[in-house]
């Protein structure tokens, strides 16, 4: 297999702020998106040869156009990505091979999700077939939830401290969904929704769009950013069982999906002790259980030791291994389609030490991690420095 | 002559006081409980546990033909036999028909079957009676009436002789229901019993006796289906068979549950029955059909088969009539409106009804729902079609809030769970307590009606924990 390291290089991003945007459509939100990245690479829509837009659900729209019509990015290819809630990075994914292969220059890689225009109570899981199917999104994670629990000893305790935690981020920064402090004792006594998974185990539902502008490393190094531009280091992506619980051999206390594309991310890189070498992550917490099971996925900590490892403090800002500083799904939100991108944008920030919300000292490589069904797809892209 | 090779007999867990019910709205109460059927049961799913109950030790495939009775059928237009029939994993080239309309369907269907055997069209056939019939509101009648299904295995070769099919037409108006009929209606019951049930009863045991020379003195036992406990004797005295030798009506522990009252009936008495008893079964409804039943030898027990008097033993007892109301859909409320497909139910009818799974013959693994391409070990078209076990022990679960992609307040179990004999499925639970779940506890799987989607019956299996007898 060969390498995409150092071979693209992101010119630009882009977020709108997310949350519920009762009086904007997924127009208004991904042109924001778009033009905020665009003015961050100081290039207009002329410039983009290429697009690539992550979109989950069709009641947002259809075809390339979801972008491509809003933007009037006509004359040229939008390709619309779907890959559960991988979307938004498999497009930016999608839109770095296109750059490494020499077939363009500058593209633009973005994501968009307007759930709120459907109502609010939890993601529509009616797909698949009408007998033979899994459950809602927090169902599903709460099967391995239990497991854990079973298995490991932890408790619901153990993942009031994620939310805790992402609460103390999100509410720094001003594009989260959520930016309100919470305490322990209120995670642990909010509604469930599908035990042991309570109200704040579970992500915000939103409205969002985030867009990344990538370019070749030679063209970066005369752009706007040409002293703190991001190169791509690692870019990974593995798909595994649609729905795991009919499988006899998984074991709901981690994700095959994230174990290999990790392993492959960190080759690519270069990276031999990610506990180490990386400086902070974004990973998929679109449940409080989902973000210890990545961490150990993710090579973070060892198997087992995940709620250990949150409740020691090490995953704050200010720990050891800062995960989600943007304040991660639970916080800044997950509109499906943009989250891809919105954590690209986030850790392209963090190592360029820029971050709009909590900044992590020192950061220089960053990792970002989507995970779309249960587990049924993981993606993987490693960021840093080129200086 | 045609013989009863099985028995079968299946109880909803739910049994509600009558006091409770009368409390509810202020009436007068009826003495003892009733049974209550869950919200994902209807005839048919009872069908499919008294047929299993029946067919316990017995391989399906070796069965003729199903013919189901009932007064509820949850189709007007189109059979449910052949759905009971999927849900047991019977073969598809048999004889299935659905006998409505009656209360007395159980007999004529039970008849019917005898006649098939002795005519040499089919070597078994399985006979099964389900209800879950609606009386109106706040009447006696909707303390009166009970669920239930009950079963027989007619076949050429078994313990028990049926003989003497004796029936009597009678065109009375007792109890009715319109197709436009939420509820069972009826007129004076007086008339009803003195001319419709009594006379037509009496008349076809009668007629039993004389046909096949047997004295009233020698039957030892009476399965005389009545609506209340008093009936049964004044028919039994009329035909000149002993009053106190008569089986059970189950008024105080079921309720009237229509159509399978008889064969819970008889599967009861025959669980008990010794070699060289005589039983006479009279069932009443729009006429009168009677029979005898010699045992030639005692039923020995059979692993797995519960009869009637083991699934009275185990129940749950609803705390309020609102779960009854809840369970019958009797307030009017938002209706879930989940994604059906006819074309997708009817290809995976082996997989959905008949639970059957794919053995991988390279790596030995079950996969479930069958696969092109073993999810194990990655070989495509090489599997054996394997049916998959009924019991099975909980990996993971959690107790979801959304169904449909809305809140519900009472969680819905969704279990993780491995087969006994191999196969891991991911299953609702269902007449349990949301809050007795745990990792490690044995279910067994259960026909249910999963959904309405797409406005038809979607059938499935759910969990349910092993029931246990409450003494």
């Amino acid at each position: 297999m060969g390498s995409m390291k150092d071979k693209t290089a992101i010119m630009g991003v882009g977020c709108t702020k997310f949350g519920e945007h009762w009086e904007k459509d997924h127009e208004d939100l991904i042109v924001e998106a778009a033009y905020e990245a665009m003015d961050d690479a100081g290039i207009t829509p002329a410039d983009i040869e290429a697009t690539w837009v992550g979109n989950l659900y069709d009641f947002t729209g259809l075809s390339g156009g979801v972008a491509a019509e809003p933007l009037k990015l006509f004359g040229k290819p939008t390709t619309r990505v779907e890959n559960f809630c991988a979307s938004g990075m498999d497009a930016f994914r999608n839109a770095c091979f296109a750059v490494a292969s020499g077939a363009y220059d500058v593209v633009m890689a973005c994501g968009v999700e307007k759930l709120m225009d459907v109502g609010g109570t939890g993601l529509p899981v009616d797909m698949g077939h009408p007998i033979l199917r899994g459950s809602s999104a927090p169902g599903m994670f709460a099967l391995a939830a239990t497991r854990s629990f079973h298995e490991y000893g932890w408790t619901k305790e153990d993942l009031a401290h994620v939310a805790v935690k992402n609460h103390i981020n999100g509410a720094k920064h001003p594009k989260a969904h959520f930016r309100r402090e919470i305490t322990l004792e209120k995670a642990l006594n909010a509604p469930m929704v599908a035990w042991p998974l309570g109200r704040f185990d579970c992500c915000a539902m939103s409205d969002g769009a985030a867009a990344v502008i990538i370019t070749r490393p030679d063209i970066a190094k005369t752009s706007k950013h040409k002293h703190d531009y991001v190169l791509t280091k690692a870019n990974a992506m593995v798909n595994e069982a649609m729905l795991p619980m009919y499988r006899s051999s998984f074991d709901f206390l981690g994700f095959d999906a994230t174990r290999t594309a990790a392993r492959l991310a960190y080759e690519e890189a270069g990276i031999k002790n990610p506990a180490q070498e990386l400086d902070l992550a974004e990973v998929h917490d679109c449940f409080s259980i989902t973000e210890i099971m990545n961490i150990q996925d993710l090579g973070l900590c060892a198997q087992g030791d995940g709620a250990k490892f949150v409740r020691e403090g090490n995953t704050h800002i200010d720990g050891s291994m800062p995960i989600n500083p943007s304040g991660g799904l639970k916080c800044f939100g997950h509109p499906i389609g943009a989250t891809g991108c919105r954590m690209i944008t986030e850790v392209t920030k963090q190592v360029q030490g820029r971050a709009e919300g909590a900044q992590v000292e020192n950061a220089r490589l960053g990792l970002a991690q989507n995970l779309g069904g249960t587990g049924s797809v993981s993606s993987i892209t490693i960021l840093g420095r080129a200086d | 002559m045609a013989k009863i090779a099985s028995f079968g007999a299946y109880v909803p867990l739910f049994r509600l006081s009558r006091q409770e019910m009368a409390d509810a709205w202020g009436v007068p109460a009826v003495p003892g409980e009733r049974s209550v059927a869950n919200s994902d049961e209807d005839s048919i799913t009872m069908a499919v546990a008294a047929g299993t109950d029946c067919l316990a030790g017995i391989d399906p495939s070796t069965i003729d033909g199903l013919f189901f009775a009932t007064t509820t059928a949850p189709y007007n237009e189109k059979q449910c036999a052949g759905v009971i029939a999927a849900g047991l994993d019977m073969r598809t080239d048999i004889n299935t028909s659905d006998f409505t309309g009656s209360l007395r369907s159980a007999t004529s269907a039970l008849r019917a079957a005898a006649d098939a055997v002795d005519s040499g069209s089919a070597e078994s056939i399985l006979v099964v009676a389900a209800d879950c019939r609606l009386a109106e509101p706040e009447t006696m009648m909707e303390q009166l009436l009970g669920d239930g299904a009950g079963a027989v295995l007619v076949s050429r070769k078994g313990s028990a002789t049926l003989r003497g099919f004796d029936s009597i037409a009678g065109e009375q108006i007792g109890g009715w229901r319109r197709s436009k009929d939420a509820y069972i209606r009826s007129f004076e019951a007086k008339a009803e019993s003195k001319y419709g049930y009594m006379l037509s009863a009496v008349q076809a045991g009668k007629n039993v006796l004389e046909n096949e020379k047997v004295e009233g003195a020698e039957i030892t036992k009476g399965i005389i289906t009545a609506d209340n406990p008093m009936s049964g004797g004044k028919v039994a005295g009329s035909i000149g068979i002993n009053p106190m030798s008569l089986e059970d009506v189950l008024f105080f522990s079921v309720g009237n549950p229509g159509a399978p009252l008889v064969l819970m009936m008889l599967a009861n008495a025959l669980e008990q029955a010794s070699a060289g008893d005589k039983l006479l079964v009279v069932n009443n409804g729009d006429g009168a059909d009677a029979f005898l039943v010699e045992i030639d030898e005692a039923f020995a027990p059979v692993e797995g088969r519960k009869g009637l008097a083991a699934h009275l033993a185990q129940k749950k007892v609803l705390p309020h009539y609102t779960d009854y109301a809840r369970f019958r859909s009797l307030m009017k409320k938002e209706e879930l409106d989940p994604r059906g497909s006819a074309v997708t139910y009817w290809r995976d009818a082996n997989v959905a009804l008949n639970l059957h799974a794919a053995r991988c013959r390279n790596c030995n693994d079950v996969n479930y729902p069958m696969p092109r391409v073993c999810i194990t070990c990655g070989t495509k078209d090489q599997f054996d079609e394997i049916k998959l076990g009924k019991t099975a022990t909980v990996f993971t679960y959690t107790l979801d809030h959304i169904e449909c992609g809305n809140y519900v307040n009472t969680a819905v179990p969704r279990l993780v769970v491995d087969i006994d004999g191999g196969g891991r499925l991911f299953l609702s639970m269902t007449d349990g307590d949301p809050d007795d779940v745990e990792i490690g506890m044995s279910v067994d799987l259960v026909f249910r009606r999963l959904h309405e989607g797409s406005g038809f019956h979607n059938y499935y299996w759910k969990c349910r924990a092993v029931p246990e007898a409450t003494s």
